[in-house]
């Protein structure tokens, strides 16, 4: 059976102020379905880029490689596509969309997608059933979903209020960027929480950390430290514990 | 393809096409010749059935106008304008003033259908009562080109003691009101479109709320511009006594044409002590097509006296039509403690230019104005923001608070902000902000990556931008506007 993510020589630049900078340099990563995987590594390594470009950030130009997901040639569609397959992004640092009103943007999120997956729209009073719900069991402050979209949110709220909206959105794949940075350890938990919910034999996850702490809670198949621009080692969860407590000077002057 | 691009040029594709107004009504029309002279004056004030102090208040009106040029001082340029080549009147060849719907010509009832505006009282009486807090019904005066066609829920609130009726009628059946407000706020020689519309207007609403009156319902007024060559000239007239308020919405919509038309309204509001009005705009007249062919030359005057202690005029408008706009609705704000408010969101997209803000003259002490102007500007268009805050010496306590935004699509529009304060009076304080942004990437992508097109996402971000206008308007408008906002931004993505 083909991966469910597959991704193959993927390399990536920006162009930043006129000039050319190669960022992902050859990524190579393979997640099967049903398994939650993760990647680690230094600042600066490429790793939000690599969600970017998964995403369909247009900013990012991909050089060569490819990316198969379900089959599909996932580098060939619009942000909005990959959505509605099923592609979550989990910002590193979300956006705030000032006047927007957070339940609405959630509803209208929500609502694209289940058109484009051929389900029926919901309408304002079951879907704010369910958000609020949704909200409740994330532990949101229930006026969360009457503020304007991230305006004035704490870095914690700001997060949580992104698994909200993974939690509404049900993806079949998920990458979270950091989502566990800047939480306490209540929240932290209530995030893990969120992603267990969702696993499936049907769902994957990429999850994007710095901190052992998560990954307690989550439980990962696979572990990827990235450097530089590409994947140079990958293990199980123990190497996450070994990264934790050694650092990752030994692995990055190993992989040279 | 960098978003920014693609925005860009789909704004670009915008065209005709999503202009959903743009149809015309076959109609047997009586038009009068095309010109502007004494001979044309006479023949609208006769076909009006005028009392004679009314042509001679029309005649002294085109005589200043003949002394007068157009202003130039607005940051817009449109070729010299013939208004010898304009027809001056034109109305559906029924007998005029209708007494009822059923002696409305069917081809216009269907063209207000089109257009989803509710005449129908009847239907909208049938169907059962509105619970408590549910949506009212709003009571319509339809206006086709140069003629009022039908006024609905007259009977209602007649019993309220509201008249409400076309102005034309008006100035036969209550002569002495008229008499008495008339060019009192806008004088007819005030500027030289003034004065073209108080030589030549045709139509438009006349509203007298009497003291101590709430308006039982929101009142409306649809202007639509149907046949060619044709300029529209309306005039609305809106009296509100002591302790009264009312809540009265317009708009508007016009054919695509290739030949630019003319639109030179004047509007009067005049509030007693502890009177309030809010007066909602949603102007769509047709823009004319990307490359600028055709569309309305929105030219308007439109003001409001606060006569009266404690009394409040609000003005709200959602401006995405025209070709050019040029319209500045103020406020004079005599009586003591009277509020001025203006709240104003004005797209332009393609070829469009608007130039519009409002002003507001501070006479009386301790008066307060709130001014929120939110510009969008796409495609190749030119948007300025210009206002007035003027404070009288007498105006001691006075309080302005002002803020403009401005938020560009593309990098080829523009959006400017001009400003004018001047204070005579040092125990006045008065603010200004301003910023100017633009759609951030950031916020598109994040947006496309839950899911939404990239057109609703600006919808999205365009009506966040606008919210703290937008709420101003009655609900059931706000729905409207939001959708006219999305669609004159439609293609803006994609
Ligand atoms: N838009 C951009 N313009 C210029 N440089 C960029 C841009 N985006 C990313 N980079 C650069 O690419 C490199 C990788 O950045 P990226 O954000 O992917 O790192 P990261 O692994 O997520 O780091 P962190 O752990 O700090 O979040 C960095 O050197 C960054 O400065
Ligand atoms: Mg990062």
């Amino acid at each position: 059976m083909s991966q469910f993510l597959e991704i193959s020589g993927l390399n990536a630049r920006i162009d930043a102020d006129g000039q050319e900078k190669q960022i992902l340099r050859g990524v190579d990563l393979s997640i099967p379905p049903g398994e939650v995987h993760v990647i680690m590594g230094p600042n600066g390594s490429g790793k939000s880029t690599l969600s970017y470009v998964l995403a369909g950030r247009e900013d990012y130009e991909v050089t060569s490689g490819s990316v198969l997901f379900q089959g599909q040639d996932l580098l060939a569609m619009e942000p909005e596509e990959r959505a509605a397959a099923g592609l979550f992004l989990a910002f590193q640092s979300p956006v705030e969309l000032p006047g927007v009103n957070n339940a609405n943007f959630l509803r209208t999120a929500v609502n694209a997608v289940r058109r484009a997956r051929g389900q029926e729209e919901l309408d304002a009073v079951a879907f704010l059933k369910l958000a609020r719900e949704a909200a409740k069991t994330l532990s949101m402050a229930p006026d969360m979903l009457k503020r304007n979209v991230n305006v004035g949110f704490s870095g914690g709220e700001k997060k949580r209020n992104e698994v909200l909206q993974m939690t509404l959105l049900q993806p079949t794949f998920a990458i979270l960027d950091e989502t566990d940075s800047g939480l306490d350890v209540d929240a932290l938990r209530v995030v893990a929480e969120g992603v267990n919910r969702l696993r499936a034999p049907t769902f994957s996850a990429l999850v994007i950390t710095h901190h052992q702490k998560l990954l307690d809670y989550l439980v990962p198949d696979r572990i990827h430290v990235m450097a530089k621009g590409r994947i140079i080692l990958s293990g199980g969860p123990e190497l996450a514990r070994q990264i934790d407590q050694e650092g990752y000077t030994k692995f990055l002057s190993e992989a040279a | 393809m960098p978003a920014a691009t693609e925005t860009r040029e789909a704004v670009e594709k915008l065209g005709q096409s999503t202009y959903k107004w743009g149809f015309e009504t076959d109609i047997e029309m009586d038009l009068a010749p095309k010109g502007l002279n004494e001979e044309i004056i006479r023949l609208i004030s006769s076909r009006k059935e005028e009392p004679e102090w009314m042509l001679e208040w029309r005649l002294a009106a085109f005589r200043t106008w003949q002394s007068m040029e157009d202003p130039k001082w607005a940051k817009v340029s449109y070729p010299p304008i013939d208004y010898q080549d304009v027809h001056y009147y034109a109305a559906p060849r029924t007998k005029p003033g209708p007494k009822s719907l059923d002696e409305v010509d069917p081809a216009l009832l269907k063209t207000y259908e089109k257009l989803g505006i509710p005449l129908h009282e009847q239907a909208l009486l049938a169907g059962v009562e509105p619970a408590e807090g549910e949506r009212l019904p709003v009571a319509v005066d339809a206006v086709f080109d140069s003629v009022s066609v039908a006024t609905t829920f007259r009977k209602t609130l007649a019993e309220a003691g509201v008249i409400f009726c076309p102005i034309s009628e008006a100035v036969r059946e209550h002569p002495e009101l008229v008499r008495r407000y008339l060019g009192t706020v806008v004088p007819a020689g005030d500027n030289f479109f003034a004065a073209l519309n108080s030589a030549v207007f045709t139509d438009g609403s006349f509203v007298y709320v009497p003291k101590g009156v709430r308006c039982p319902m929101e009142l409306s007024t649809y202007f639509r511009i149907n046949a060619r060559n044709t300029g529209q000239f309306e005039r609305t007239l809106i009296v509100v006594e002591e302790g009264a308020s009312v809540s009265y919405l317009e708009g508007c919509t016009a054919p695509m044409r290739d030949e630019n038309q003319l639109h030179a309204a004047v509007v009067e509001l005049v509030a007693m002590d502890d009177a309030s009005i809010k007066y909602s705009t949603v102007q769509n007249w047709y823009p004319g097509d990307e490359e600028g062919r055709g569309g309305i030359y929105n030219f308007v005057t439109k003001r409001g006296a606060c006569r009266g202690a404690r009394s409040k005029i609000s003005w709200t408008q959602v401006e995405t039509g025209s070709a050019i706009t040029w319209k500045y609705p103020s406020c004079i704000l005599q009586g003591e403690g009277s509020v001025g408010e203006f709240y104003s969101v004005a797209v332009t997209n393609n070829c469009q230019q608007a130039d519009t803000g409002t002003k507001m003259i501070h006479l009386g002490r301790n008066t307060r104005s709130t001014i929120i102007a939110k510009t969008i500007s796409a495609g190749r268009s030119d948007s300025t923001y210009r206002g007035l805050v003027r404070v009288q010496p007498k105006a001691s306590g006075a309080r302005n608070f002002t803020q403009c935004d401005s938020l560009l699509i593309g990098d080829r529009c523009g959006a400017h902000t001009v400003p004018y304060i001047e204070c005579r009076n040092m125990a006045a304080r008065v603010e200004h902000e301003a910023t100017t942004s633009k759609i951030s990437e950031d916020q598109l992508f994040y947006c496309r990556q839950r899911g939404l097109s990239e057109e609703d996402a600006v919808g999205l971000i365009v009506n966040g931008f606008c919210r703290d206008v937008l709420k101003e308007l009655p609900m059931e408008f706000a729905v409207e506007a939001q959708k006219l906002l999305q669609i004159s931004l439609e293609g803006s993505v994609g």
